[in-house]
């Protein structure tokens, strides 16, 4: 009896053990970087520092006095809040489309939207940025606003997500009983299906929203007007600037990370759900 | 009556799936024909287009940096990529088979660097890692390490596998979840119906469990071969898109990029595009056969 607990006791701690190890080395690069950007860029050069320092407000005045790092996170807000809302209600306009409308073509129609999930977004960057100088969409940041296919994200996903919680979740009889009571189609959508499916939209709001905050490869391509600057392209120019004002970059890069961490802090589960439910499928 | 109510019914389905194809069309279908259309040119971003044939092809065929970018962004995907699903599975065993207090914090965590901006993070390891004065340094000498200080970025290994760490360490808890939601649609009776036939949980999880979560190793190989081949953020913002030292990092996307946007060779960038395309239409093809041979032989 006592071995066997004793065997019992021996397991979880290398259960538990080898998981804290993961969940350290998940999160040591956090840490360095709460660690460095509280520190000055001597401090970071000439020591090995363990604990937060208190050169917070002098590297942010630092990071500050070059560029104004809020002008980049402000676009990146912009761009990926509007394309977000676009894509969850065009996305879900879109999905009811499909799925409770009989019309020709339907079956090629929805395959050609799989297989455009399918196309690799940097394939078609080059010929974004000849048909961008053609449209003058270049150093345009409504180009990221479009829904479904902005330079380097694409939000097509969205509408095959919410294609399968309309099927599960709206009846058809729930639609008619409306029309019955001569509701417009559109009102149908806008007043019953939309709400309907509001947490799924939800879901992949935040998805769009993450990953057109992260997007580094299309503003690359298409923004040089330094005003219209993104986020990840201030990032990626932080090291050419700052040289070796080390405090202030590591306050750059907490800075460019800091709203996903607390998107997620607030939505980790709906963003979990989110990607075990498009799993099933 | 009824005929005309529907055939005004289907009008409306046209409308709603309109938004789609127009964003379709302009941003998705036009850009991919564009970029077809452009590697037959010759472009420098000023002077109008000029139809050189092949020419692009052919040097593309012949040029030795292509080629080397190729086995780069395979190499990187690869040595990150078969850990991460080693780790995936091992996670998701452990999860599901053994009652772990905790599981979803455990979960949040591991996915928590998925959604990080993988141009800061490539800046960060850039920041972590440069210099004899860089931080990696300062804790390996703490811990006395001989030969520290290192200069890690003048080491061509180092730099691919520090590449292929940080891409590991970006997505092992995203393929973790994948797998763990593909475990959950199993029947549980299986597993019952295994273990009061004498089965331990480690011959459950290999004769019952991988092989009914194959078509969810089959998705998430492909995508992962689809986002892999196009690696593009991490390397370039570490190696401030040149991909040194000796080009180790180079992946296939920076090498348009430069060519295209540095050398504004345009049409050649365009042709190293299609390479691309051709490359992952072949690797997804090639794994989902992989995949789909290996479930005869289980059969």
């Amino acid at each position: 009896m006592v071995k066997i607990t004793i065997k019992k006791w021996i397991k979880n701690i290398l259960l538990y053990g080898f998981l804290l190890l993961l969940v350290v080395i998940t999160l040591i690069p956090f840490y360095l970087i709460t660690v460095n950007a509280t520190h000055s860029s001597f401090e970071i050069v000439t020591q090995l520092n363990l604990l937060p320092g208190k050169y917070l407000m002098e590297n942010y005045r630092k990071l500050q006095s070059y560029v104004n790092i809020w002008s980049g996170f402000f676009n990146s807000l912009l761009i990926s809040v509007v394309f977000m809302a676009g894509s969850g209600y065009f996305g879900a306009l879109v999905a009811f489309g499909f799925e409770k409308y009989q019309f020709k073509g339907k079956k090629f129609l929805y395959a050609l939207l799989l297989a455009s999930m399918m196309i690799p977004s940097q394939v078609s960057m080059i010929g974004f940025y000849r048909l961008g100088l053609k449209l003058g969409l270049v150093n345009k940041l409504i180009t990221f606003m479009i829904p479904f296919f902005a330079p380097g994200v694409s939000s097509v996903s969205t509408i095959f997500f919410l294609r399968g919680m309309i099927s599960q979740g709206v009846s058809t009889s729930l639609l008619e009983a409306a029309r019955m009571e001569g509701c417009s189609e559109f009102g149908i959508f806008n007043r019953i299906v939309f709400p309907c499916i509001m947490p799924g939209v939800a879901t992949m709001c935040i998805f769009n929203f993450v990953n057109s905050w992260n997007n580094y490869i299309g503003p690359l391509i298409m923004i040089t007007d330094t005003k219209k600057y993104t986020m990840p392209i201030l990032i990626s120019l932080v090291k050419g600037i700052y040289l070796t004002n080390y405090g202030a970059m590591y306050l750059a890069v907490g800075i460019s990370i800091l709203v996903v961490v607390v998107v997620y802090l607030f939505c980790s589960k709906y963003i979990i759900d989110g990607l075990t439910m498009g799993a099933e499928k | 009556m009824r005929k005309k109510s529907i055939n005004n019914r289907s009008r409306y389905g046209y409308w709603f799936i309109l938004p789609f194809f127009i964003s379709f069309i302009f941003l998705g279908l036009y850009p991919v024909i564009f970029t077809f259309f452009l590697s037959f040119q010759k472009w420098d971003g000023l002077a109008p287009e000029k139809f050189v044939a092949f020419a692009n092809f052919k040097r593309l065929l012949t040029d030795k940096v292509f080629y080397l970018s190729i086995w780069n962004t395979l190499r990187i995907w690869l040595i990150s990529f078969i850990p991460q699903m080693l780790m995936a599975l091992l996670l998701s065993a452990i999860f599901t088979m053994c009652a772990v207090k905790g599981m979803k914090f455990f979960r949040a965590i591991f996915y928590l660097p998925n959604l990080l901006t993988a141009a800061s993070v490539g800046l960060l390891f850039h920041l972590l890692f440069n210099g004899n004065k860089s931080v990696v340094n300062h804790i390996l000498k703490a811990f006395h390490v001989s030969g520290a200080p290192f200069e890690f970025f003048n080491d061509p290994v180092f730099t691919s596998n520090l590449t292929s760490y940080i891409q590991w360490w970006m997505w092992f808890g995203y393929t973790m979840i994948l797998v763990m939601a593909g475990i959950t649609t199993i029947d549980r009776n299986l597993f019952d119906a295994a273990y009061i036939d004498g089965a331990d949980r480690g011959q459950t999880f290999r004769k019952i469990t991988l092989p009914l979560i194959r078509p969810t190793i089959v998705y998430i190989a492909i995508t992962s071969i689809i986002g892999g081949m196009q690696l593009f953020d991490v390397p370039s913002t570490m190696s401030d898109g040149t991909g040194e030292p000796d080009k180790a990092i180079l992946t296939v996307s920076m090498y348009l990029y430069n060519q295209g946007f540095k050398n504004h060779n345009y049409g050649y960038s365009a042709a190293v595009s299609v390479g691309l395309f051709v490359i992952i239409c072949v690797m997804s093809l090639v794994s989902f056969k992989f995949m789909k041979g290996g479930e005869k032989e289980h059969g």
